[in-house]
């Protein structure tokens, strides 16, 4: 290999492409964060808080995220929660 | 008793079946009877991979529907003395796995057999579902790649809430994390995540990392599973695997590049490895 191919390659390793292995695992950590918290939920908790949001928009003009709607498993029973925040000056 | 493995991804085309080869030669050559089962309906593949897709006679879905008897099914491997393959249909039924009808031959088999292998096909649905359903450890195939790494959380999920141990309230299955086609070079280079990235955000025990290798496409094309090639980076990290599995200390091998980065600079290779 010739001096100058040698040289070549130091350029090419100085100017190599950014790296992007962090941006998968930023990317990867938020999301599968995100999944691990609805992983053990019915199906229908989903449709469930939409409903109950659809029903309360009705009366109240409240945002999207307003609505929290959570299944909690204990032994024996479980505990179905929901969290309404309603809007300030009502 | 005999232990029931799940070989499984979430994601295709990761390496679970070239895993189940391996794995089922690894454990026969111990000694283990072993089987290996293919539950890749319609898109069988195993037979291939383990050189005896000429000796396909009766499979695992005749087997369900009583038209052939297990023993009848069943492939003794070509080099393995204890090794015996249970090919998947070619069938385009999808229905053709039932609950009962797995249940059914792996209690005929745990009659017998040390192990049996269960090579998952791809996805969620009732294929994957059964082949992890009665399984007593599963090998959890993961690519170091965004789309492989979230699909085999997803599969921990699913491990955890859809078999028969987790229904029962019996103590939970062992998980073990398989990382293959591995490539140090471009871990080294920012291009790849990380064995430590990948344990720390699935967090399961590593059982072991299978390098990227050209050894994995010769043994396909041979039909001899990978590990029975000694001399193959790939060869060799599956028995290691198999060690581990079967409770040895063994280190880790090929998750390192060699040489520091300046060696790599200057110490230039004609030839591109990997
Ligand atoms: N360590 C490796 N190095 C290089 N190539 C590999 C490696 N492991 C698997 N492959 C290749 O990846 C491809 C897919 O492998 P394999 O069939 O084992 O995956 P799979 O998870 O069973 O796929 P499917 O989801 O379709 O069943 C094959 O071409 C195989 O040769
Ligand atoms: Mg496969």
């Amino acid at each position: 290999m010739t001096i100058a191919n040698k040289i070549s390659r130091i350029l090419d390793y100085l100017k190599r492409p950014e790296k992007t292995s962090h941006f998968a695992k930023e990317r990867l950590q938020i999301i599968i964060a995100h999944e691990r918290g609805t992983r053990d939920k019915p199906d229908y908790l989903a449709a469930l808080q939409k409903d109950l949001l659809d029903v309360i928009a009705k009366y109240v003009a409240i945002d999207k995220e307003a609505v929290k709607v959570d299944l909690e498993r204990k032994d024996g029973y479980s505990v179905l929660e929901l969290n309404v925040t309603l809007p300030e000056g009502l | 008793m005999t232990k029931i493995i799940v070989i499984t991804s979430g994601k295709g085309g990761v390496g679970k079946t070239t895993t189940s080869a391996s794995f089922a030669v690894g454990l026969a050559s111990r000694g283990f009877k072993t089987a290996v089962i293919d539950f890749d309906i319609g898109l069988r593949n195993l037979d291939l991979i383990m050189g005896c897709e000429r000796r396909v006679v009766y499979d695992f879905v005749n087997v369900i529907r009583n038209e052939a008897n297990l023993n009848q099914a069943l492939i003794r491997d070509k080099h393995i003395k204890d090794l015996f393959i249970l090919p998947a249909s070619q069938t385009r039924d999808k229905d053709a796995l039932t609950l009962e009808g797995v249940s059914t031959v792996l209690d005929e088999l745990s009659k017998t057999f040390d192990y049996v292998v269960c090579d998952s096909p791809a996805g969620i649905e009732r294929g994957a579902q059964l082949a992890m359903y009665f399984a007593d450890s599963a090998i959890v195939v993961t690519n170091p790649e965004v789309s492989s790494v979230r699909d085999s959380d997803r599969m921990l999920g699913l491990l955890s809430s859809k078999t028969k141990r987790a229904e029962e309230g019996r103590e939970p299955l062992t998980e073990h994390l398989l990382l293959t086609r591995y490539s140090p070079k471009r871990v080294a280079r920012g291009d790849m995540l990380s064995l430590s990235d990948v344990n720390e955000i699935l967090a399961i025990p590593l059982l072991g990392v299978i390098p990227e290798s050209q050894a994995v496409l010769r043994a396909s094309n041979s039909g001899d599973p990978v590990i029975l090639d000694k001399e193959s980076d790939a060869g060799q990290a599956y028995l290691d695997a198999v060690g581990r599995f079967l409770g040895e200390k063994i280190p880790h091998r090929f998750i390192e590049e060699k040489g520091n980065w300046l060696k790599r600079l200057l110490n230039f290779k004609e030839k591109e490895t990997v």
